[in-house]
Parts: C-alpha cells; structure tokens; sequence
C-alpha cells in the first residue's frame, strides 16, 4: 500500500505515463489514419494477389513485437538506412516500432469488417447514387464496431507490448521509459509492490482509453 | 419516347447465360410489369437497368446513353432501385430515407423527409432505429426512401412481398400514381402485374416469351406458355 501511494505520487511516474500514452497514442493514431482507410480500399476492391495481401496481412497480425523490435532496431541503428535519423533509444523509435505492429492490426481488421457488410447493403449503396468514395465512407460507417474492434485490439496490442520498445528504446530513465519497461525494470530489482502498482495504473489507462473508444462509436 | 433500349443483350456469369433478349424498349413514364418463375433473370435484368452490371453482351442505352463504366453520374442517379430484400443504414430511420439526397448534396427540410415517410404510413417512425423495423417496415421504409429522389425511372424488385393486404393496397396506390416516373415492377404475383401495369412481360430462363399490353397479355397472348403461367400450371 505503502508502495502504491510512492509509486502514485512520484513525479517519475507521472513522466512515464506521460510518456507512455504520448508513444502509445501516437502510434495508434497514424496506425489508425493509415490503416482504416486502407483496410476499407483492400476489403471493398477486387484485384490479383488479393489473397496473398490478405495473408501478408494476417502474418503481420501476429508478427512477434521482439521481431519487430530487431528489425526496426537494425533500420534505426547507425549503419542501418536510416541511421542518420538517430532516431534510435528515442521516442520516435518506440512511436515507429508500435506503428509496425499496429498497422496490420488496424489494416487488417478494418478489412474483414468491412468485407463483412452484406453484399445487399453495398449494392444499395451503389444503387442509391452514391460514387466509390461516398460508397467507402458509408461501409465503413456501417461497419464501425469492427472498425472500433480493429482500434482497441491495436492499442491493445501497443500498450501491453514491452520487447520492441525496449529493444528501440532502451528504457532510459526519463527519456525513453514507458510501464512496461518499468515493471520490467521493477520486477527485476525484486521490487514487486511498485512493478504491481505499476502494472495496475496500465490496466485503468487501457480500460478508460477503451471506454472512451467505446463512446466514439456509440455504444 | 423510349427510356431504355436493349438490343441483342446477353448477361451470364461464368458459362451460364441468365438473360438473353432480343430487343425490348421501355418507354418514359409506362408501368412495365416483369413476372416469370423463380431465377429466371427478373432481378438479374433490374440490376442491368441500374446499372450495377453492364451486360456480357450487346447494347443497354439509357435515354439514349450506353450503359458502361463511362455513363455519367447524374444519368446513373436518375435511376433507383428497391430491391427484393430491403437492405436498411444501421442509422434512423429519417437518415434512411435522407441518405440519397445526401449523396446527391440536395438540400432539403425535414418536411421532405417526413412527406415521403408519410406516403408510406410511417410518419411517427423518423426517430425509430432502422435494425429494429419489421420486415414490411423495412420494406416500406426503402420505398420511401426511393420515392424522395423522384427518380425517371423506378425499378421495383418484390416491392409488396413482406406486406399485409392494407400496405398492399398502399403501395400500390403509391405506384399508381407514379407520375411521369417509369416503373419496372418485378412480381410474383399476376393479379397485381395485372392491377398496375400497361405493359406486362413473361421471363422464362433469361428469355423474354412476350411482352404485350396488359389486358393482351392476360386474355389473349400469343404464346402458348404465356397462358399455363398465367394459369398457373407451368412446372419449374
Ligand atoms: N452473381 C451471380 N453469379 C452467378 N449466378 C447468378 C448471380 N446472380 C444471379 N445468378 C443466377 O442467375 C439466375 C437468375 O437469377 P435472378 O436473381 O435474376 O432470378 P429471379 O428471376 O429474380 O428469381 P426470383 O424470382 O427467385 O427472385 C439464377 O439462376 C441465379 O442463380
Ligand atoms: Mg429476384
């Protein structure tokens, strides 16, 4: 208890989770802006090697953060092509390494719900006057608990992520340190009441971040 | 004045040939009534005349325009269709019916809405989410939101299937009073082909058997199949 009230008022906490929903946030909502739209044009269109992109999808999905982590890490490090950013053991990197795992998430869902409006809707749609884009707009509409799915499920999956902003960055004390690092960190040095105190401020950041998202789509 | 010219038309998916017709005009303003037994290319030729699919073969002309890919906007959203299974927005039933003019950026009051809602008997239900509407609800909503276009040309897939006899006789009447609007009323039943059109047309397996004037085609058609469909005693 004693730990849990340390942990609450230190003002190191405050800049880690400061820090952790400025990473998290971001890379959400590139990962949204980029995804969504994408998903829809994927789901609603027809073309060669669409089976091959739907699995190329479904393999990001599940691409291990830690992979994820090297791969951007070698991009980012200073031989690496894009070195010259020195964006590595930055927040930048973190915000990149969380947009590669939460793009195919958003991509990817944002795809099959709209791939599963009915057919009758869309012809509707088509039939009522509306043009591609207006068409696009209104499916995605229809189809927005999975859209809203497809958003939680990739800040799910970035909040939680602890190998991949590690490996990029670095877990510095005021500069790159996030809550999962931090319990990490915590839970090594045998400090346990704090790695848990820790660990519950992440479980009440992602329940209101979802209950706000939850609101967004009208539920 | 011919609306639709089709000429030497053939549609088929994949080997199989689901329409093939010859020629049939559908003039500006008339009641053309389709019948024919089950798949036998009634929705299948709406969807041609709405445009959603361009015939495997031969011409579709539109007030004079080829229906392909480069048919214009404004001549595609002259037409409208109510399909078989009303297909309804997850949103009120007021935006249901709004959701064409919305696309067209027509501006309108809430007056228009309501009017058309009221054509159709269901002017206390603007504010009813349109999931939970019953089937004859649905269906009626769809119409309405048809109807608020004022479209050239109405093509009407089952418009009555889900209804009971009194919005039966509502929509009908509705359709009666179409105006200079064209109407393509696909239909099971032949007492209403026969209630409703000028023109009345049989379908069997993709072919136009005849189309002929209405009080022709039920008391005297030319072909022999005609009648047993009439009658009732084709076997499918
Ligand atoms: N997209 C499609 N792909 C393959 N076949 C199709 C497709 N759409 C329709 N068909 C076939 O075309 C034929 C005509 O179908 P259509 O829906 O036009 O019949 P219909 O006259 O409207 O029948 P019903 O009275 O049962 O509604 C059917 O045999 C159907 O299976
Ligand atoms: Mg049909």
């Amino acid at each position: 208890m004693e730990d849990l009230l340390r942990a609450l008022t230190s003002s190191d906490l405050a800049e880690i989770v400061a820090l952790t929903l400025r990473v998290t946030g971001i890379a959400l909502i590139i990962s949204t802006i980029i995804g969504a739209p994408l998903g829809a044009l994927i789901g609603l269109s027809k073309f060669r090697g669409k089976s091959f992109v739907r699995a190329l999808l479904y393999t990001g999905m599940g691409l291990p953060p830690v992979v994820v982590g090297l791969f951007v890490y070698l991009i980012l490090s200073r031989s690496g092509p894009l070195g010259s950013l020195s964006w590595l053991f930055t927040p930048s990197a973190m915000i990149v390494a969380q947009i590669v795992i939460a793009l195919p998430l958003t991509t990817g869902l944002t795809m099959t719900s709209v791939e599963s409006v009915s057919p009758e809707l869309k012809r509707q749609i088509a039939a009522l006057g509306a043009t591609r884009s207006q068409a696009a707009w209104t499916i995605l509409r229809e189809a927005r608990i999975g859209v809203t799915a497809a958003i939680v499920a990739a800040f799910g999956g970035i909040i939680s992520e602890v190998g991949a902003v590690m490996l990029v960055g670095g877990n510095i004390a005021g500069q790159t340190r996030v809550l999962t690092t931090a319990i990490v960190l915590n839970t090594r040095q045998g400090d346990f009441s704090l790695a848990l105190a820790l660990g519950l401020i992440l479980l009440i950041l992602t329940f209101i971040v979802n209950t706000a998202l939850m609101k967004l789509q009208g539920r | 004045m011919t609306l639709y010219q089709l000429r030497n038309l053939q549609h088929r998916y994949g080997e199989r040939t689901v329409l093939d017709l010859s020629a049939l005009d559908i003039a500006h303003g008339e009641i053309i009534a389709l019948v024919g037994p089950s798949g036998s290319g009634k929705s299948t030729l709406l969807r041609l005349l709405q445009f959603l699919e361009t015939p495997t073969q031969g011409s579709l002309l539109f007030d004079g325009i080829l229906s392909d890919h480069a048919l214009p906007l404004e001549a595609r959203r002259r037409v409208v269709t109510v399909f078989q299974h009303p297909a309804l927005l997850d949103r009120s039933v007021f935006d249901n019916v709004a959701y064409g003019l919305r696309l067209r950026g027509v501006p309108y009051g809430p007056e228009t809405i309501m009017a058309a809602l009221g054509r159709v008997g269901l002017r206390d239900y603007a504010r009813v989410r349109a999931k939970t509407l019953s089937g004859g609800e649905a269906q009626r909503v769809a119409l309405a939101r048809a109807l608020v276009l004022n479209p050239i040309a109405l093509l009407l897939d089952e418009p009555t299937a889900n209804l009971d006899p009194y919005n039966v006789g509502l929509i009908e009447e509705i359709i009666r009073g179409h105006g200079t609007t064209t109407v393509v009323l696909v239909t099971h039943n032949t007492f209403q082909a026969k209630r409703l059109a000028d023109r009345v047309g049989l379908l069997l397996s993709g072919k136009l058997i005849e189309l002929l004037p209405a009080d022709r085609f039920f008391n005297a058609p030319l072909d022999p199949r005609t009648r047993s469909f009439i009658n009732g005693e084709m076997v499918y």
